[in-house]
């Protein structure tokens, strides 16, 4: 369980990171939290020539509030996550779905970035920031670009992220208060991946849903923005009509592979169950005023 | 022959160094390059947890880390827990309850328990199984684990009021 070689590079800025990226070519592959890509060069799966490690770039870190948004730091860790009073504040759905993440020793090391850049659909920030409407800042040698959640995970371990760029930032805009949260997780055990998973984010005017945002883990290979079933709800009281519907809908656009965790029609049924038990949940925690 | 690095850091607080390839893990400096073979190689697949060390206040698996990640870091293992010859609470509290049977886990257990207790000193039942939930033990079905960190944190919280 050795890695093959490599050669390592620790730069302590950013730009000293975006430089030797695009010195280093396509040989290169950057180290976040190592929790993907050590395990995958340890089975030989990877075998990058250079690894340029994020890990000592201060400026990577952090979590705050700028104006209507919450900015987190591509290598804020899954720990820091847990243990921030401003996100259980502002963003529970971020805490809730992080608290489901791997298992403590990997929360110290994992990080936020990492686990969007790595473009696996079985991780869980991909379908919270989905539901949470997120975007993200690329850094690349021709400057900075930001681009949205939506749009951001082409299929299995690709993103729109180019050769010789960095995922620097996580953007969130703050839900409205008295916005209600879920994520409901199926797994088999502690440190596994979903079988199915739903991330809800619910606000509603009154008896009906003003807004919604529903994001699907490992139901595809990529996380999956629930489109029809957030469009159907909007305006609609949250009965068991309106659950059965939304889950039918979320169903429909299922297209999870067959592994040890359940055949496709089984896993596509947790996500039906998933996703009602999301909605359910997150109506019961909003605010009906 | 590939790039070599000088590493160094505190181990349970002595200066040390080793040469190491970017690729060695952390696991493997410990043991066959520092001598400390407390930390027990399990699955080596980041699942079972009995290689878990402290670096820098992060229980870390160390057969997921670098050594070179850990250059200028502060690394404590099960070695670093007993004080000039006095058990640590919680070695002695596993000892008391029955917190293990063969023993592969426990320094694992121990070092990941360390960190929940520094971070958490009254932890319930559930905040004990939820974060020792990366550690596997399959002798002991977890309950005397979960009482010895109970006790060892009762013995702590006792011992600091005394100091106070």
């Amino acid at each position: 369980m050795i890695p093959a070689g490599f050669d390592y590079h620790a730069p302590r800025t950013l730009a000293d990171a975006i430089k030797l990226l695009g010195d280093l070519g396509p040989d290169a592959r950057l180290l976040a939290g190592g929790h993907s890509l050590l395990p995958m060069m340890k089975l030989r799966f990877a075998e990058p020539a250079h690894l340029v490690d994020l890990g000592k770039i201060p400026e990577l870190r952090g979590i705050a509030q700028v104006g209507n948004e919450i900015h987190i730091g591509a290598m804020t860790t899954e720990h820091d996550l847990l243990r921030s009073a401003l996100l259980a504040e502002k963003v529970p759905l971020l805490v809730e779905g992080t608290s489901w993440i791997a298992d403590p020793q990997v929360r110290y090391k994992g990080t936020i970035g990492g686990d969007i850049s790595h473009g696996d659909p079985g991780n869980d920030h991909p379908a919270l920031m989905l539901a949470l409407d997120a975007s993200f800042a690329l850094k690349g040698p021709r400057g900075e670009r930001v681009v949205k959640a939506d749009g951001y995970f082409l299929g299995l371990y690709s993103t729109l992220l180019e050769p010789g760029e960095i995922l620097t930032q996580i953007r969130i805009p703050l839900p409205a208060a008295g916005t209600g949260w879920s994520y409901q997780k199926l797994k088999r055990k502690t440190g596994d991946f979903a079988t199915a998973a739903t991330a809800v984010l619910l606000q509603m005017k009154g008896n009906s849903v003003a807004k919604v945002g529903i994001g699907l883990t490992n139901l595809a290979p990529t996380a999956l923005k629930a489109r029809a079933a957030e469009d159907y709800l909007v305006g609609k009281a949250i009965d068991e009509r309106a659950l059965t519907e939304a889950a039918r809908l979320a169903m429909s656009i299922c297209d999870p592979m067959q592994d040890q965790r359940g055949d496709a029609a089984y896993k596509t049924a947790m996500c039906g169950e998933m996703t009602r038990r999301a909605l359910a949940a997150a109506h019961a925690r909003a605010s009906k005023s | 022959m590939a790039k070599t690095y000088k590493v160094a850091f505190k181990l349970n607080g002595k200066d040390v160094a080793a040469e190491v390839e970017p690729r060695e893990l952390l696991i493997y400096t410990l043991r066959e390059k520092l001598a400390h073979t407390g930390s027990h190689i399990g699955c080596e697949t980041t699942h079972c947890g009995a290689c878990t060390v402290d670096v820098d206040g992060m229980s870390v698996k160390a057969c997921t880390v670098l050594t070179v990640q850990c250059d200028g870091s502060q690394l404590l293992t099960v070695e670093g827990l007993e004080q000039g010859g006095v058990l640590h609470a919680l070695q002695q509290a596993f000892h008391e309850e029955h917190g293990l049977q063969c023993g592969y886990c426990t320094p694992g257990m121990l070092t990941r328990a360390y960190r929940l207790l520094q971070e958490n000193p009254n932890p319930t039942e559930h905040d004990i199984r939820y974060g020792i939930s990366g550690n596997l033990c399959r002798c002991t079905g977890y309950q005397n684990i979960v009482k010895a960190v109970q006790s060892a944190a009762r013995k702590l919280a006792a011992t600091a009021a005394k100091a106070a």
